[in-house]
């Protein structure tokens, strides 16, 4: 059944979906999205990391993905820069980076737009057993660390307070950011992943009036879009990632309609 | 037992220091089970940062802490929630516990406030919150509360009626409670010991000792001190063991 290639991306997309949904809704919480971006485009210095060194792709994305992320937390601690110069100094400087060590790399084919708007094309047998037990740790993960991840996101003083360890929940949750990203390049591509957890999540909010119920909605909207985009990518041979963030998009524009009354009031 | 094991949080000369400027200074106090301690003192005087340090939110700490209970509701001053997020009544009770219905009902109910339960956090009045964020204390049953000028904003009614809960919860579940407060009168009626801060502790003591201090006159004004001094008062009668008064 996985020999057509139609049905591995679905089923990897699928799989995707599932952990987006909730990584998605602490990424708008936790206002982090331009902090997956970072981590998104230091995605390919992985990918070069992992062509020179004939080594998973997905692996070594997410060794060099938590290294930025190491890096960045390091210069928080110690140049007095913004946090949003520094993201965006690390995001730009390793995609450069990358690109460059590209250029090196002649003796590979590369296919640039593939890595950089997803190829469903390019999902093997070994790809989907990464994203699904990838992301069933992930999400497992995520479960363990939900209670005072959340609280802390709510208010960091009552959850230290109360004995929650926030700090210790925030560093865990930055490497689930590592790996979804990892995980999740070859769909979507790096350019589009934070697309993926953003607009389902922000879908999601317009529908929902509990946390529960946004991190259901943003499940729902992340499969519908995964199921929509390649779909239509299959019908007109359009690359994968912009498929699937384009259906998201509608389905963001469609959730505007149904905002709840709350709210409106309070704008 | 002694009275060691009844101690919940101890702080020994603890103090905090923030770009070479002290926020507060040599403080020791400590909360025992089923006692009230109340911080006072001007603004700015270092309350918040001294309740801050017994609960550990602060690392870098002089002095020392000895917390003896995980088990603690807090009801910090200023709460910055971000109201992006979908979060009702409810979500917000279970914040950092898991909590069954009864409980999250019952916690609501002696606050006066079960009626908004499904509302939006973002939606209730100032005095709404802080009677939420009270229930959300007490409702995990915990062995400490630190309280932060809880009843702000809470009309005058509702004032009187959440000191006489907190003084009942300090009873009923014998969990020791620290305090801040701004209001003299209401809160001397069933403080153990009040604690007079000023960048460092000025005097401290029971209510009446603290009243009598000089440091504190000078501090507060002698209508202050007065207004202590009035919770003075002599038991004409006491009570048997079989609940019956007798006159003295």
């Amino acid at each position: 059944m996985f020999d057509d290639f139609f049905i591995r991306a679905l089923v990897a997309g699928i799989g995707v979906a599932f952990v987006t949904g909730p990584l998605g809704c602490f990424v708008i919480w936790r206002r982090l999205s331009y902090f997956g971006d970072t981590l998104a485009h230091s995605a390919l210095l992985g990918v070069t990391l992992a062509f020179t060194m004939e080594f998973n792709i997905a692996i070594s994305v997410f060794i060099i993905s938590s290294m930025i992320a190491l890096i960045l937390i390091q210069l928080q601690k110690k140049t007095n820069l913004p946090g949003d110069a520094l993201l965006g100094l690390l995001a730009h400087s390793s995609l450069a980076v990358g690109l460059v060590v590209i250029g090196f790399l002649t003796f590979i084919r590369f296919d640039i737009m593939g890595l950089l708007f997803g190829d469903i094309l390019a999902v093997s047998v070994d790809d989907l057993l990464i994203i699904w037990i990838g992301g069933a740790l992930i999400l497992l993960v995520l479960k363990l660390i939900w209670k005072p991840l959340f609280a802390s996101t709510v208010n960091y003083e009552l959850a230290e307070a109360e004995g929650l360890n926030p700090d210790r929940a925030k560093a865990i949750f930055t490497i689930l950011m590592a790996a979804i990203i990892a995980i999740s390049i070859k769909m979507v591509g790096l350019l589009l992943i934070t697309g993926m957890l953003i607009i389902p999540a922000a879908m999601a909010r317009n529908l929902s009036s509990s946390p529960q119920s946004m991190v259901i909605y943003s499940i729902i909207g992340g499969l519908l879009s995964v199921i929509i985009g390649l779909f239509t990518s299959l019908e007109f041979n359009t690359s994968s990632g912009p498929s699937i963030i384009t259906a998201a998009l509608l389905l963001f524009i469609l959730s505007l309609f149904k905002i709840k009354q709350s709210i409106k009031l309070k704008n | 037992m002694s009275t060691d094991q009844n101690i919940l949080v101890k702080l020994n000369d603890a103090g905090l220091q923030l770009n070479n400027k002290w926020l507060v200074k040599g403080v020791s106090l400590q909360v025992e089970k089923g006692k009230i301690v109340t911080l006072i003192g001007p603004n700015g005087s270092g309350k918040s940062t001294t309740a801050k340090i017994a609960l550990g939110i602060y690392k870098k700490i002089d002095g020392s802490v000895e917390k003896y209970t995980n088990k603690v509701g807090y009801v910090p001053q200023k709460i910055s929630i971000d109201w992006t997020l979908p979060l009702r009544v409810n979500d917000f009770m279970m914040l950092t516990e898991s909590l069954n219905k009864e409980t999250i009902d019952e916690a609501l109910s002696l606050t006066g406030v079960i009626h908004l339960k499904d509302k939006n956090l973002g939606d209730l009045s100032g005095g709404e919150f802080q009677r939420v964020l009270l229930a959300r204390a007490i409702s995990k049953k915990p062995d400490l509360l630190v309280l932060d000028e809880p009843v702000q904003g809470v009309d005058f009614t509702g004032e009187i009626a959440l000191y006489e809960l907190i003084k009942k919860i300090s009873d009923e579940l014998s969990c020791g409670i620290l305090l801040i407060s701004h209001d003299l009168h209401t809160v001397m009626s069933a403080t153990d010991h009040v604690v007079c801060l000023n960048g460092h502790v000025c005097c401290s003591g029971s209510p009446i000792d603290v009243a009598k201090n000089n440091e504190y006159k000078a501090l507060f004004g002698e209508q202050a001190s007065q207004i202590l001094s009035r919770y003075e008062h002599k038991h004409d009668h006491i009570h048997t063991d079989e609940g019956e008064i007798k006159k003295n």
